[in-house]
């Protein structure tokens, strides 16, 4: 395997990792306003305040996976990282604000019980998480879709560009998946009462979830060129992916939450393999002319460069997992309202 | 404005504002391992709600500084995507390695730490903090690297059209990062030192938490005089190797318009900057030598000269940097480090007489001197960025080659108002809740009066 093919692997993997653990993130901000809903205020705050502390230790962790991707997708493919950073300008000037929101919110919200200061902080966490899920699946919707890059590999197009109906879906298939996944995260990590409000979500959002994911996969065979180079078959990867978001709903059902957990991780990790699959040997493809497409090798750093790279990545990265491992360890028990709260 | 002012406008703000919170990080983090070191050791109480006190102001303080962190990694893409594309194949590495040892470190065990208080133990939790302080140390080396490269770069081959890594050593190697790394991390724990003396001498002052605050203002100022002392050794080692490899930006430093053998050192200049007429100034003769070299005799080559010099080598154009913006910059840094040196020499004289009670007027100069250092480090950086100029990488890259090509000047305006308006509101945020926690005090203590006395560790939250 080439140098280049591993490179578009580990940032596929990067790329993975941030879904798999902060969709989860994702999906708690999302759920915020409506996992807390209850008639006496004070109890609404001790909810946020329970749903915020099962991701608390972890977010900024999982969050270091895109910022991790972002920065190898520099250091391996400068081209790639350039034409995608300034032609989604917007879009990125839009995710990078919805992070901060939410970053700074998360650690704000509960420093001042002022119910000015937790509901602003709770609508920048809220919002923030959505805004971020949509767009990273625009983004990636895009992505495979292909967009106007010229010979220059400059992107040509504009704003509203991005806005079309295969990314959009893209984005509301992540917002909706990353929802289902933060409810089936907190039933595993709370109990009570907000493990069964949780797991009377779960079914619905699951339902919702298998239907955009479908409609995603369908809608992938005419808004990409995946027929016309790969081919009918889906392979295995895309098959599995959504066996397991089938497998999930069947677990669901049967309130095994780390089983569930698991499909869903599962169906989310092997949304994106396929999506990386469609884009392989490209990192970025052109809608004008195939030729004009960035892939792995003219995107990409010198083997020098990757070669230092690659061994600095398999020093480190099994280190980073084996931590961050042991902080899901360490944390592992079950929280509930009555549990000594860290603000 | 063009594309290109508005770029380095928005880069100006958003890096001046992202290290307005990392100096405090780097050095706090560690003051904080420290604090809870002493805990686990002394196993005294006071120990615990002091580490717990200052780092409640140093996660606010963190958090600011991972968020904004995020735009300066994805800003080279987005505003300047030439420069990504001329320079990737080598600047990128330092910052997704940053990204890799660093900021996973960092950011996994900050939540470690906030969070684990009942889950680890008392030792393993202090350990947590000392990772933290690690990894941010580590982080301000990897982007110290990729700095750099920006100022002297090393490493690189010129082929395919852009700078390829051609040496890794080269640039874990860079002279100029051996100069510029100490310099920063001194001032980091400077910058914390007086952070925590400011605070430590407002409850002082009230008497309020006397004990503990006596013990807070003990660390910073034992570390506070080190620091200062060595930001300034170390800022004297980089005006050495700067004289040489980037010998426009002492020129202008100095306002040093024509060559002078042996050059005097300027004190002040009063008048216009921007051409050689002073209309008043005091130059202190063969100081910049000493300064320099380490010598009285010597030659520093002035302005005109090295504009002749440069457009010889690289062509025509303007190689002249904002003057009066690097000479001023330049002297209120190196005026408000001598300063620090000053009052934590004072701090330390305090500390060692016990003398909070009879020198009160003296004490409460270090709630005022709580901005100075944020002053410092902002000259500072803003000197060693805008006297880079002409150059994006020195040498080999003009800024404005650098700029992306797709991005249009409204694009680039508007995320500008757009971070200035965000930034401005977390500043505030952060401002207040640090008043707030500040005016607050420590968690009260079960025996404020009896803090002296031993404790026994079964009694103190966190569980062994």
């Amino acid at each position: 395997m080439s140098l280049n093919t591993l490179w578009f692997i580990f940032i596929a993997v990067l790329y993975i990792g941030f879904f798999v653990l902060e969709g989860f993130d994702f999906g708690v901000g999302i759920l915020l306003p409506f996992l807390s809903r209850d008639s006496d205020p004070q109890k609404v705050d001790a909810k946020r305040r329970l749903m915020l502390n099962t991701i608390g230790p972890h977010w900024d962790g999982n969050e270091v996976w895109l910022l991790t991707a972002g920065g190898a997708t520099f250091a391996a493919f400068p081209h790639w990282y350039a034409t995608f950073f300034s032609g989604f300008y917007l879009a990125l000037l839009l995710l990078l604000l919805a992070l901060i929101a939410r970053g700074v919110a998360i650690e704000f919200r509960s420093k001042d019980d002022a119910p000015r200061w937790r509901s602003l902080w709770d609508w920048s966490i809220f919002l923030g998480s959505l805004v971020s899920a949509l767009l990273l699946g625009v983004a990636f919707g895009n992505l495979v879709r292909g967009v106007p890059i010229d010979a220059k590999m400059q992107y040509v197009g504009g704003f509203f560009n991005l806005l079309n109906p295969y990314a959009l879906l893209a984005g509301v298939a992540t917002v909706v998946a990353f929802t289902l996944y933060g409810a089936v995260f907190i039933s595993l990590k709370t109990d009570g009462e907000m493990r069964q409000k949780a797991h009377a979500l779960m079914g619905k959002l699951w339902i919702a979830s298998v239907i955009v994911l479908a409609a995603l996969l369908v809608f992938t065979y005419f808004q990409t060129d995946v027929l016309a180079r790969l081919g009918a078959d889906p392979g295995v990867i895309p098959i599995a992916g959504m066996a397991a978001m089938l497998a999930a709903g069947y677990f669901i059902r049967k309130r095994m939450e780390g089983w569930s957990f698991v499909m869903v991780a599962i169906g989310i990790a092997f949304a994106l393999v396929t999506m990386f699959m469609i884009l392989y040997p490209r990192v970025m493809i052109s809608s004008l002319d195939p030729s004009y497409s960035l892939t792995i090798t003219n995107a990409s750093s010198s083997p020098y460069t990757l070669r230092v790279m690659t061994i600095v990545t398999l020093l480190f990265l099994p280190l980073v997992l084996v931590y961050q491992a042991w902080s899901y360890w360490v944390f592992r028990k079950r929280l509930t309202t009555e549990s000594r709260m860290v603000y | 404005m063009d594309v290109v002012t508005l770029g380095r406008l928005q880069f100006g703000i958003t890096t001046v504002y992202h290290f307005f919170f990392v100096p405090l990080t780097i050095g706090l983090s560690f003051l904080v391992a420290l604090m809870e070191t002493l805990y686990v050791r002394s196993g005294k109480e006071v120990y615990l709600r002091m580490t717990k006190f200052w780092g409640k102001l140093f996660v606010i303080n963190f958090a600011v500084g991972v968020v904004t962190g995020i735009v300066q990694e994805f800003q080279f893409g987005m505003n300047w995507s030439e420069y990504s594309r001329f320079v990737g194949d080598i600047f990128g590495a330092p910052l997704a390695i940053e990204a890799l040892l660093a900021f996973f470190l960092e950011s996994t065990f900050i939540g470690l730490w906030v969070f684990g208080w009942d889950k680890l133990s008392k030792g393993l939790h202090a350990a947590v903090m000392w990772v933290v302080a690690i990894g941010v140390n580590v982080s301000a080396f990897w982007i110290l690297i990729a700095n750099s490269f920006m100022q002297e770069p090393v490493g690189y081959l010129l082929r395919n059209g852009r700078a390829e890594m051609h040496d890794f050593w080269a640039l874990l190697t860079n002279p100029n990062m051996w100069v510029m790394v100490p310099h920063t991390i001194s001032a980091g724990f400077a910058t914390a030192s007086f952070f925590v003396m400011g605070i430590s001498a407002y409850h002082l002052l009230r008497n309020q938490h006397v004990d503990l605050f006596k013990r807070s203002f003990q660390v910073a100022a034992i570390v506070g005089v080190s620091a200062a002392v060595l930001v300034a050794l170390n800022g004297h080692s980089q005006a050495q190797h700067i004289v040489n490899s980037q010998p426009m930006k002492m020129a202008a430093a100095e306002a040093l318009w024509k060559t002078e053998e042996p050059a005097s050192f300027s004190l002040l200049t009063i008048g216009n900057l921007s051409q050689s007429g002073d209309v008043f100034s005091i130059r202190i003769p063969r100081m910049l030598c000493l300064i320099a070299f380490d010598q009285l005799d010597c030659q520093v080559l002035g302005i005109y000269d090295l504009q002749a010099q440069y457009e010889n080598e690289f062509g025509p154009g303007n190689y002249i940097p904002p003057v009066a913006v690097i000479y001023w910059t330049f002297r209120i840094m190196v005026g408000v480090g001598f300063l620090l040196i000053g009052l934590a020499l004072w701090g330390v004289f305090l500390v060692m007489g016990d003398m909070f009670e009879a020198r009160r007027n003296g004490l409460r100069l270090f709630v005022w001197a709580i901005p100075l250092p944020y002053i410092a480090n902002t000259c500072g950086w803003i000197m060693t960025e805008m006297g880079r100029f002409p150059w994006a990488v020195y040498g080999l890259m003009k800024i404005e080659d650098g700029v992306s090509l797709v991005v249009a000047g409204g694009s680039v305006l508007f995320s500008t108002l757009v971070y200035t308006l965000v930034y401005g509101l977390l500043m505030a945020a952060a401002i207040f809740l640090w008043i707030k926690f500040i005016k607050a005090g420590p968690e009260p203590a079960p025996k404020e009066q009896d803090a002296e006395m031993e404790m026994t560790p079964s009694l103190i939250g966190a569980q062994g």
